[in-house]
């Protein structure tokens, strides 16, 4: 299993290399580049400014080249500065959105699977009773519920008619002078929509895996030599089938943890939250990419470590093979 | 993202108008709320507004994003300031005088004058500004009229004497820019560091607001400046809360998160905030905005080359339909690129009216006619009329002209399909090769009608702003003597006969001209729309005492 | 013990189908989809895409059954002929991730040693790959129309399907290992889609059914984001993007076209899953059935 690990390891530089450089060739290829930005069709702007520009981001070089140089500064964790006109260091912008995202998902897959644990359980120990068809349904409306039109049917609703919910930010304008107390909930309310559309339809997939991983457990021999044994029920369901249920769903979990990085795009836009997935959006459209590929890097390092997790999970479950079909962010 | 042409605060300034502008229909959307009796000015208070971008840099100098010119534009000052009839008035200095010849502009600065720091303002920092903005490691976007000085004298501490080379209109304008203080940036300007100083996260400046505090992607944050020249502003503090998205800085608005918004589109004008509470909420206004919309021609292309085909896309494009649809009819009907209702605007000029039947006969003279009955006109070659609409993606109202633009032409036979093109890939990819047939953008009129830059056939490389490829001598001409004299009346008449000719030839077909509609908290007292808009007395606004919603002193 | 896809297995499964309601509404919902997307251009009452400035955003009426948009037009032909869309990208986009797959999936089980390995990671670097920024990237780079998005949403959802496949092999591989050795040479083709494929074809079914709604959903996050198929051409996502500005003046634009994509997504959902425990137990026949073919 070591050696497994080691040779997987191993495995994963030059597999980040390769993200990085197809990444870095992608975006270069983009048509239009960071100078569109710098220097605007606006009548006054000067074009020898352009030139030095050029220069001073090294666009002059070829890809390749420019790859390079790049890659030469990542290794020492120099990610340089941002095109856009701030010229902040990259890893202080990641660093102000990292954080806000990390909270975010981490939440939200606690609420996931704090829930989709026992919903999914239950409906397999219920398999066809009234309970699972309508777990079914309010999950798959879930599922099939698109976060942006949830979102914003909510932001109507509790934002602007009832007036109960901030709809857009992290916190008040008026945040520094509010009693301690007031500070956590203000900051809590200002979570509560952009969550709630979040874990929606995590929560559905989460928990049919769940029931699915379940159903399989329990049709096996074991479980029913357990019950054979004359263990109770529930015994045999928490004991033998639960745990064995779950291993599966601890890989997929693994897997989703590069996806705690990411930020959603369309939730961070409509509820205006300052994280990875705007910034993210923002770099590619304005072609920042230092940026873009700071940030590109962090997620798949993490990605590829969070797949060595679940790859040594994986081996030691029995190896069957369970498809993606968790849609798209 | 949209690019907006509004410069509301004055950054910069326009030349000096010898005779006044006619005011121009401003009306105040307004209910009596306001009574005499609290109707005090009073310090304090804070003012929210929403920026749609976070601010690219506390050196507006060096940007070029909305954001941080209205930012920038509170933090610093400039020589001369914008008043409420557009003409120049002034700031930092308090008069200026020109040479008879109009290539020596000298300007008398103010002795009262402090940096944020204390340090005083003198010409001293107006000579290093100059200086800064020519020197080729400065990254600054705008530094066309600077380039144009000869040199920059400041024989006393008070006085700066600016010479040309040759008479350049817009002169006085430049000098409304942003001042940047020496004593802190001397260094780095030599060394091209200036992004990386500590001006660009804590800025000194000499304006009526200084820096507090910058949240990157959430806030600025500024506060009165109690020494400004002209008096502490009332309001307190300024926020700007950065919101990414319109439609939340819309749903901000309605929730009473902010003070302001620049503008509403025409559709929240006219229907989305029309209810009670709003309406005590909140003031609306309504005034002409400098920036036109247009439907572009590349002339290279040998369809547009012929001036019947443009006439018949003239004929077939109904732009009261595109009033009506796309801005619920809050714009102005555009005929030409200057603004109506300031000095060098006039209507004398040929117009078009839509007129599907007239398009169909201009066309089929010019060889284009359906000749094989499936609705589409074709050359004599049988090769039907198709072409691809361009425009940027992000941009509300431009697709909407796109579209509206798309069915009128498929009634005359013309095919068109649209593709809206991601922002950077559109400009790099299409507008700047000229790889374009057709392109739906806007431009902004600035505060003087100078339009060198748009018109002049010298500007139509790549990276210049003669996107449609024109060229006519006489408008050269004319360009370049409205350029170089500083009497109004001579130009008046070169602009006239300008926009005479460009309704001739039509190298695009100048859509409309929008209004802007901003939104005021009604607590806040002292907004008056002119013909510059509502910023330019900003420092004047106030919220009496009792109706201060934010104390902080 | 009979091959797989015999007609005693296909009415085993019917059985087993059609004992779940939910599974079997689905199917309904579907099949009445498929069908007024078909019929779109004979049932819309009114030109999708011509503006009538002079309708703007009407709420429901006798002649509008769902309102007017921003353009004056009408909603229930855009959303008519926006099932078009959906319909093709759905089917479309999974076809095109489904046939990578399986090439791949089968390349990379039926090799082994260098060209497994090199999928696999392949494989890896497409998931590593934040999805969204590559068909940002991609829509920035390609101009977007309803071509570039189906290609790309294809191409980066084969991944799940080439995994399967290449489980499938290796699985039937490991305990057919002495039969290949007698049949190398022998039309490895031959093997492959008379013994392998129709033992993967269960899941990759499933796979396919559930990715529909799902590109489905992806197609309208990207139109929601104003990156779809260019205007005026309607989809569900574009539409309700075009009413995201007047939500709450003209709720009949966010709630119809969401409604859509809810009742789309969520019948397909439901067949899917129907379709999966149904085969269910023919997954574990089948395997069981492998271990005797190599009599």
């Amino acid at each position: 299993m070591a050696l497994f690990a080691l040779r997987r390891l191993l495995l994963s530089i030059p597999l980040l290399i390769g993200i990085t450089f197809v990444s870095y060739v992608v975006i270069s290829l983009a048509p239009g580049g960071p100078l569109d930005f710098l220097t605007p069709e606006d009548p006054n702007a000067s074009p020898e400014v352009k030139e030095r520009l050029i220069k001073e981001f090294g666009l002059d070089r070829p890809v390749h080249v420019q790859y390079w140089e790049w890659l030469k500064r990542a290794v020492r964790l120099d990610f340089g500065r941002s095109f856009l006109p701030d010229g902040r260091p990259v890893l202080v912008k990641i660093g102000e959105r990292l954080p806000v995202t990390l909270f975010l998902n981490l939440i939200e897959m606690a609420i996931i699977v704090g829930f989709a644990v026992p919903i999914g359980v239950l409906s397999a120990t219920r398999q066809y009773s009234l309970y699972d068809k309508i777990t079914t349904i309010f999950v798959f409306v879930g599922f099939a519920t698109p976060d942006f039109w949830l979102a914003l049917l909510l932001m109507i609703l509790f934002g602007v008619q009832l007036g109960w919910l901030p709809i857009s930010g992290l916190r008040s304008l008026n945040w520094e002078y509010l009693s301690f107390w007031h500070q956590q909930w203000d900051f809590l309310s200002h979570l509560i929509l952009p969550i709630v559309v979040a874990t929606f339809g995590g929560l559905a997939g989460f928990s049919r895996y769940m029931r699915q991983s379940m159903l399989e457990v329990v049709r096996q021999d074991y479980v029913q030599t357990a019950r054979a044994k004359g263990l109770s029920e529930r015994t045999v369901i928490s004991k033998h089938a639960l745990r064995n249920a779950l291993l599966p769903v601890v890989t997929i979990l693994a897997l989703a943890l590069p996806g705690l990085i990411g930020g959603s795009v369309i939730i961070e836009s409509i509820f205006a939250i300052p994280g990875m997935g705007q910034l993210m959006v923002q770099s590619v459209f304005s072609r920042d990419y230092p940026v873009v590929m700071g940030n590109l890097v962090i997620v798949a390092t993490l990605t590829l470590v969070a797949n060595l997790v679940a790859d040594i999970t994986y081996g030691l479950v029995d190896p069957r093979i369970r498809f993606g079909g968790r849609r798209a962010r | 993202m949209p690019r907006r042409r509004a410069r509301v605060r004055s950054g910069l300034a326009v030349l000096a108008a010898l005779v006044l502008t006619a005011g121009c229909n401003a009306s105040v959307d307004n209910r009596a709320e306001d009574t005499v009796a609290a109707d005090t000015p009073a310090y304090g208070d804070t003012f929210i507004q929403a920026s749609i971008g976070d601010i690219g840099g506390l050196i507006p100098s060096l940007t070029s994003d909305q954001s941080s010119h209205e930012v920038g534009g509170l933090i610093y000052d400039g020589l001369i300031k914008l008043d409420k009839d557009l003409n120049m008035a002034p700031a930092m200095a308090e008069s200026w005088t020109y040479s008879p010849d109009c290539l020596d502009l000298t300007f008398k600065l103010r002795k009262d004058v402090k940096w944020h720091d204390g340090h005083p303002f003198t010409a001293d920092d107006v000579v290093f500004t100059y200086q800064t903005m020519i020197n080729p490691k400065t990254p600054a976007p705008f530094k066309e009229g600077f380039l144009l000085v000869k040199d920059v004298q400041a024989p006393d501490q008070y006085t700066v004497r600016v010479r040309y080379d040759k008479p350049y209109a817009r002169a006085v304008e430049t000098w409304g820019t942003y001042m940047l203080p020496k004593h802190l940036l001397e260094s780095f300007a030599a060394a091209g560091t200036l992004r990386e100083s500590p001006q660009n996260s804590r800025p000194v400046g000499t304006g009526p607001y200084r820096f507090q505090e910058w949240k990157p992607g959430e806030k600025v944050v500024l506060t009165a400046n109690p020494d400004f020249y002209e008096g502490r502003p009332y309001l307190s503090r300024i926020v700007y809360r950065v919101i990414p998205s319109q439609a939340t800085i819309f749903l901000e608005l309605k929730a009473q998160g902010v003070d302001y918004v620049s503008t509403l589109t025409g559709m929240q004008y006219s229907r989305q905030t029309e209810y009670p509470s709003f309406r005590k909420a909140y003031h609306k206004f309504r005034y002409p905005a400098s920036d036109y919309t247009f439907f572009g021609f590349n002339l290279k292309d040998p369809r547009f080359a012929d001036r019947r085909v443009r006439e018949a896309f003239a004929h077939a494009i109904n732009k009261q339909e595109l009033i009506d649809g796309v801005r619920l009819g809050l714009a102005r009907e555009a005929n030409g690129p200057i603004r109506p209702g300031t000095w060098a605007y006039t209507d004398q000029v040929a117009h078009y009216d839509y007129d599907p039947a007239k398009a169909k006969a201009l066309l089929e003279e010019a060889g284009w006619k359906d000749r094989d009955g499936d609705g589409v006109v074709e050359d004599k070659n049988g090769k039907p009329f198709t072409l691809t609409i361009r425009t940027n993606q992000g941009n509300d109202e431009r697709k909407k002209i796109a579209e509206i633009i798309q069915q009128r032409l498929k009634e005359v036979g013309v095919n068109a399909d649209i593709q809206l093109i991601e922002w950077a890939a559109f400009i790099k990819e299409f507008v700047k090769p000229r790889r374009f047939e057709v392109v739906v953008l806007g431009l902004g009129t600035g505060t003087d009608p100078d339009q060198f830059v748009v018109w002049h056939s010298s500007q139509r490389g790549p990276d210049q702003m003669n996107r449609t490829g024109y060229a006519n001598p006489e408008v050269d001409r004319l360009l370049e003597a409205g350029r170089s004299s500083c009497v109004q009346s001579e130009r008046v008449r070169y602009y006239h006969r300008i926009q005479e000719i460009l309704a001739e030839d039509l190298p695009m077909v100048f859509l409309y001209f929008r209004d802007a509609l901003p939104v005021v908290a009604s607590r806040i007292h002292g907004v008056s729309p002119a013909p510059a808009g509502i910023l330019y007395n900003f420092d004047e606004w106030y919220v009496p005492k009792m109706q201060q919603r934010y104390t902080s002193g | 013990m009979a091959e797989p896809g015999s007609r005693g297995e296909i009415r085993a499964f019917w059985r087993t189908f059609s004992r779940n309601q939910l599974a079997v509404g689905g199917g309904a919902v579907v099949l009445i989809l498929v069908t007024l997307a078909v019929l779109a251009p004979v049932l819309a009452p009114w030109d999708p895409n011509r503006p009538d400035t002079k309708k703007i955003l009407m709420p429901p009426s006798g002649s509008h059954w769902l309102g007017t948009d921003p353009l004056g037009r009408d909603v229930l032909s855009r959303v008519l002929y926006g099932s078009r869309v959906s319909l093709a990208v759905g089917f479309v986009s999974v076809g095109i991730a489904a046939l990578i797959g399986v090439l791949l999936g089968a390349a990379a089980g039926y090799h082994g040693g260098v060209v497994d390995n090199l999928v696999m990671r392949l494989v890896d670097l497409m998931l590593v790959f934040p999805r969204f920024f590559l068909l940002l990237a991609v829509l920035a780079f390609l101009r977007p129309s309803i071509w570039t998005i189906m290609t790309v949403i294809g191409l980066t959802g084969w991944m799940g399907v080439a995994r399967l496949v290449r489980a499938e092999f290796l699985t039937l591989r490991e305990r057919e290992f002495v039969i290949w050795s007698e049949s190398v040479g022998a039309g490895a083709l031959r093997v492959i889609f008379r013994h392998i494929l129709p033992n993967a074809v269960a899941p990759i079914l499933v796979a396919m059914t559930l990715g529909i709604p799902a590109a489905i959903l992806t197609e309208a996050g990207l139109s929601f984001l104003g990156l779809g198929v260019q205007p005026p051409y309607a989809t569900w996502g574009n539409i309700l993007n075009d009413g995201r500005d007047y939500i709450e003046i003209a709720w009949w634009m966010t709630l119809y076209p969401g409604l859509a994509i809810l009742i789309t997504v969520l019948s397909y959902n439901l067949v899917g899953e129907g379709i999966r425990d149904a085969l269910d137990p023919r997954l574990r026949q089948s395997r069981g059935r492998a271990v005797r073919v190599g009599r």
